[in-house]
């Protein structure tokens, strides 16, 4: 779990990254995301070291919480799980699986479209008829609907409660946790926890409101 | 004070068992919780009914033999206190107490609160112990010197009594707590390490074995137990399986 949790953390930032660059220029963003959807290195070890990677934390997760239910057959009459651990802690397959859900959505959004363009079409050119690079338009166009964006701000709230708890819980699982960096690195958890999931709600706020205001 | 006890009464490990409402009136506040269950069951025996089995011992907090799980938490409200240690000054007057055994897949109730713990010993025979020559020619344990700071740290994780509040709280029912309780106690000292890697591997693979759940740190152990065994002894354990398992260094 943890070392598919640290992939995927550090597969987040990378998105991010490009992300944001759809916010400052139209042009950088088209030229790396042309880059990352023709590179033969990235399109095919990386991402199918990504797709392993997702599929193998939410199996893993899955089963773990099944063998965890079972290590209990009898259910407390009264428990009170709040006095003594957090939300996140508790129902890391609750804001999983709402993740989950949302990449089945990002997929339908971007990934099969994009898959089938350039592999079953066979247009790996990246253009437009009209010839400009067609990644920033088509990010662009994703978000005039009000409710793809409210989906995506769900998500991504709860992704922010799955990371607050797995990005400490991550460095305890490897062992690296000890009660000398374990303030810092709860404080590391809540900023990049908050931070990361901000940021994909901002570029996606932002392409929303340009549309309508810009 | 006057206050209404739910406690789980269970016959035998068969019984399906249920919670029975057991009002108790003029209970003293410097009781302790154990024997104010004593007055109830005084109460019980002389009314002719079968009195309520509870774990307890040396009830002072080093034998780790009481067990309760009470409104919701293992040991009760107070923080680094076994059962037999709270007191009923915690409770108001009218309160309403849950009183139910620890409850784990791996620690079967035997009869109303009383459950066995045996798997935890299982997990402590599969390592939890240094082979030495006891024939007479033993080398004197002082005469090896230690680092404070690790004869401290093993010193915290042997104060383990090994009750199983930690596996009673985890919403996992992961032993963690208390497996890296007792592989630390060792792993620390020089002589425990000669073994060091065996017993890791051998004591955690007979945690899984017994059907314990698996750690998610969440940290409700750490809180719970009465004896402040710290989270760290899971991470130098997490630490320890690794290496012993895929030889990096540690
Ligand atoms: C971009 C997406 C995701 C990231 C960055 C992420 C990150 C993490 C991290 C860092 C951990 C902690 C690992 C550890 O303590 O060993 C974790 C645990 C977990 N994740 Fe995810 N995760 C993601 C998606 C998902 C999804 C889709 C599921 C679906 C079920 C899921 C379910 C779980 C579960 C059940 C745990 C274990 C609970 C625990 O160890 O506390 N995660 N995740
Ligand atoms: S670690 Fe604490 S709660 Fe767990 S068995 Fe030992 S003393 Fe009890
Ligand atoms: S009876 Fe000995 S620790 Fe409670």
């Amino acid at each position: 779990m943890a070392l598919s949790g640290f992939f995927l953390m550090f597969f987040l930032v990378q998105h991010l990254t490009i992300n944001t660059l759809s916010v400052f220029s139209e042009e950088m963003f088209n030229e790396v995301s042309h880059f990352m959807g023709t590179n033969p290195l990235v399109q095919f070890l990386l991402q199918p070291v990504l797709i392993f990677a997702v599929v193998f934390h939410f199996v893993m997760g899955m089963f773990l919480e099944y063998r965890n239910n079972k290590a209990r057959d009898v259910s407390y009459a009264y428990n009170k799980p709040a006095a003594n651990s957090s939300w996140m802690s508790r129902n890391m397959i609750i804001s999983g699986l709402t993740v989950l859900a949302f990449l089945v959505l990002h997929f339908i959004d971007f990934w099969i479209p994009e898959i089938s363009t350039k592999y079953v079409v066979g247009d790996m050119t990246g253009k437009l008829a009209d010839g400009s690079f067609r990644y920033y338009h088509e990010l662009h166009e994703k978000f005039v609907s009000p409710a793809r964006v409210v989906a995506y701000v769900v998500a991504f709230v709860f992704l922010a409660l799955h990371l607050i708890h797995g990005f400490q819980s991550s460095f305890q699982s490897v062992g690296f946790r000890k009660s000398n960096n374990k303030l810092l690195l709860s404080r590391l958890s809540y900023l990049f926890a908050i931070l990361v999931p901000a940021g994909f709600i901002f570029v996606a706020v932002f392409h929303y409101v340009s549309h309508n205001h810009l | 004070m006057n206050l209404n006890l739910k406690i789980w009464r269970q016959k035998s490990k068969k019984d399906k068992g249920k919670i029975v409402d057991y009002p108790i009136a003029n209970v003293s506040e410097h009781m302790s919780f154990l024997e104010m269950l004593d007055v109830l069951n005084e109460e019980l025996v002389s009314k002719g009914e079968e009195p309520v089995a509870f774990d307890h011992d040396c009830r002072e907090g080093i034998f780790g033999m009481c067990s309760l799980y009470i409104n919701g938490e293992a040991h009760g409200p107070d923080r680094g206190v076994t059962t037999c240690q709270l007191h009923m000054r915690k409770f108001k007057d009218g309160d309403t107490i849950f009183i139910e055994p620890f409850r784990a897949t791996a620690l079967p109730v035997i009869k109303d609160l009383i459950v066995d713990r045996s798997s935890m010993d299982r997990i402590q025979q599969a390592g939890g112990f240094v082979s030495v020559n006891t024939s007479g020619n033993t080398q004197d344990a002082n005469a090896i010197p230690i680092p404070k700071e690790n004869a401290d740290l093993a010193f915290d994780a042997a104060t383990c009594i090994g009750c199983g509040a930690c596996i009673a709280t985890c919403k996992n029912s992961s032993a963690m707590l208390y497996v890296s309780a007792k592989v630390s106690q060792f792993s620390l000292l020089p002589q425990g390490q000669v073994e060091a890697k065996d017993r890791v591997i051998n004591m955690v693979n007979k945690m899984d074995e017994e059907g314990f759940g698996n750690c998610t740190n969440t940290g409700a152990c750490e809180v719970e137990c009465p004896k402040g065994i710290s989270l760290d002894n899971i991470s130098r354990m997490n630490r320890e399986f690794l290496s012993a398992n895929f030889g990096l260094k540690k």
